[in-house]
């Protein structure tokens, strides 16, 4: 059973055509990777599965429901949660209180009802220590982090990362791997938009291929990755 | 549970008893204090109602309207026509100022949320004179000149019997029933909006205010907390206008929709005191009424100087008198920040800087 369907999804940007046709299916509890080179249009695609975007054509299904038309608040009512590539954190508000704002409106729960909850994801996000500073004060990684914990804090059934491993070190992308394997290991489908590419294998299932809108390829990582196609567009950034 | 959430300080526990002592001063004020001071309290009670709401709307909701003085006049020409022309008790109308204050709060906001940062500004704006201009037509009401509460819709509620046990004239009776309701009213107005704020929809105000698009992804509605604060805000204000005019005893459409009265002055109290904080409309209130008492006699020289001292706060300290003092002294009377304490930690360490 898939978790989200996407059925001739294009979108454009005046005569320029960033998501073209795109078709695909994510079965519940896959992890899937998004790659292409830069301007191929991974940032659009995601945005269009989040409701940040509205399509053109095409029906995006998550869950068993026709999305295509709803907004970004109810996808993640629904059961979406996402990442920003660029962090945005609530910065007025603490570490806890941006997990406690998603938790209470994402989930449509009491405070009181969630605070066990953040306290946990920020434990194993390890950011229990920053808790009661403001978001503005974080570190980078701590930043990603926050997104991390914040899209969990709504509990979603899906997570999307938008190029979350981007300008960590190695240490600290080794690190996140091993939180979103164990967040993946607890049933939670992923779709990940990464440069990085041994972050991506690191976790994913499955890899689609991204260029100039239009999916070239997808299946498993190592088949993609061999195939002529994918190494040609990637000669040159492949890591 | 392990975890504790918690929002009070020592600071604010004080406050809290502060709050109570002086409450209990101002509902018997009446009985030790002459008229002059009661007129003084009411003016800086109900203006203090006015920034609060603003503040609310502002500072939290990120709605800068200049065109609150809309709903003052509304609330006031709502009071008199529920009295002059309905025969109801005045002080049962106040709740009808808010209703109607609501009603029309509905369409400006169709209309004013579709425009954006300084054009929403200028929208409320020019949605209050069109009120304004609409309501001088009023001629059962005056029309472009006004009128006068007759002496029969005076004697309201309560006033017969303050005049009795207080042994006070009628007058003074009525303004000490205004007092009271003006007490009522900013009390019920400073608990509100600090009781929303500490609320998880307080959280998704910061959140909207912070970032639009990362509230939406985490499912926080932010039209809606928009419609919120915005109708709250007309409620409230519609309410204080009907009682400002009930106080006034008469009322004109430019008096009643003076954008420098009930909107200018409220803006400078909310800027000087301090936007986005609760305390900041407080002392912003007793500044303000502590110029216009020093400057009174200088005419258009003390809005100069009003007005220059709003320019230098801007400047130098754009959070305010309270921003000010709060950022030296890390003192918050009424605190916000949830902060987590974590009982028994389930790290073998103990999280050293969760104390808070």
């Amino acid at each position: 059973m898939s978790i989200l369907s996407l059925h001739n999804v294009s979108r454009s940007f005046g005569a320029l055509k960033v998501t073209d046709d795109v078709s695909f299916d994510v079965p519940t509890g896959q992890a899937l990777g998004i790659i292409g080179p830069n301007g191929a249009g991974k940032s659009t695609l995601f945005n269009l599965i989040t409701g940040n975007l509205s399509v053109d054509r095409g029906t995006i299904t998550f869950d068993g429901a026709d999305v295509t038309r709803t907004s970004a608040m109810h996808r993640c009512l629904n059961g979406m949660g996402r990442s920003f590539q660029i962090p945005q954190p609530f910065g007025s508000l603490t570490v806890f209180e941006n997990l406690i704002v998603a938790a209470t409106h994402g989930r449509g729960l009491r405070e009181r009802d969630v605070a066990d909850d953040c306290a946990d994801i920020l434990e194993r996000t390890e950011l229990i220590d920053r808790a009661n500073d403001p978001a503005s004060s974080l570190s980078l990684l701590q930043r990603k982090r926050l997104e991390l914990a914040r899209a969990m804090a709504t509990q979603p059934k899906l997570l999307l990362l938008d190029e979350i491993a981007g300008g960590l070190t190695e240490g600290e992308c080794r690190a996140l791997i091993q939180t979103i394997r164990q967040i993946h290991a607890s049933g939670v489908t992923i779709i990940w938009i990464e440069h990085v590419l041994h972050a991506l294998n690191a976790v994913v299932e499955r890899l689609l291929v991204l260029d100039f809108g239009r999916v070239i390829g997808i299946g498993d990582p190592a088949t993609i990755m061999a195939s002529r196609e994918v190494r040609e567009i990637y000669l040159g950034i492949e890591v | 549970m392990s975890t504790i959430v918690d929002t009070r300080t020592t600071a604010s526990r004080i406050a809290g008893v502060c709050a109570v002592l002086l409450l209990a001063a101002a509902i018997v004020a009446p009985v030790f204090v002459g008229r002059g001071v009661i007129q003084d309290l009411f003016f800086i009670l109900t203006m203090l109602t006015l920034a609060q709401f603003w503040n609310l709307l502002a500072g939290y909701g990120g709605l800068v309207s200049v065109g609150q003085h809309a709903f003052v006049g509304i609330g006031a020409y709502t009071l008199f026509g529920a009295g002059l022309l309905l025969g109801l008790d005045p002080v049962a109308a106040l709740l009808l100022c808010g209703v109607v204050a609501v009603v029309i709060a509905v369409p400006t906001a169709f209309f004013a949320f579709r425009l954006q940062g300084a054009y929403f500004a200028i929208g409320t704006w020019v949605v209050a004179e069109v009120v304004r201009l609409s309501v001088a037509q009023w001629q059962a009401l005056g029309g472009g000149s006004g009128t006068s509460l007759p002496p029969t819709a005076r004697d309201f509620a309560g006033t017969a019997w303050v005049a009795r046990v207080l042994d006070v004239r009628d007058a003074a009776a009525r303004d000490i029933v205004t007092y009271w309701l003006a007490l009522a009213l900013a009390v019920a107005t400073c608990a509100g909006v600090y009781a929303l704020l500490r609320s998880k929809r307080g959280l998704a105000l910061a959140a909207v205010r912070d970032n639009v698009a990362a509230a939406q992804a985490v499912g926080v509605d932010a039209q809606r907390m928009k419609w919120l604060v915005f109708l709250i805000a007309a409620f409230g204000t519609g309410i204080a206008g009907g009682l400002i005019y009930l106080q006034k005893g008469r009322i004109s459409p430019d008096a009643a929709f003076s954008v420098t009265d009930w909107t200018a002055f409220v803006i400078f109290i909310v800027v000087i005191g301090g936007i986005g904080t609760i305390e900041g409309p407080i002392i912003g209130v007793l500044v303000f009424f502590a110029l216009q008492s020093l400057l009174a006699d200088y005419g258009s020289t003390y809005l100069i100087v009003l007005g220059a001292l709003g320019v230098v706060i801007m400047l130098f300290a754009p959070r305010g008198l309270w921003g000010l003092f709060a950022a030296r002294t890390g003192i918050h009377l009424f605190p916000v920040r949830r902060r987590l304490r974590r009982t028994v930690p389930r790290n073998t360490q103990p999280p050293g800087e969760t104390h808070g």
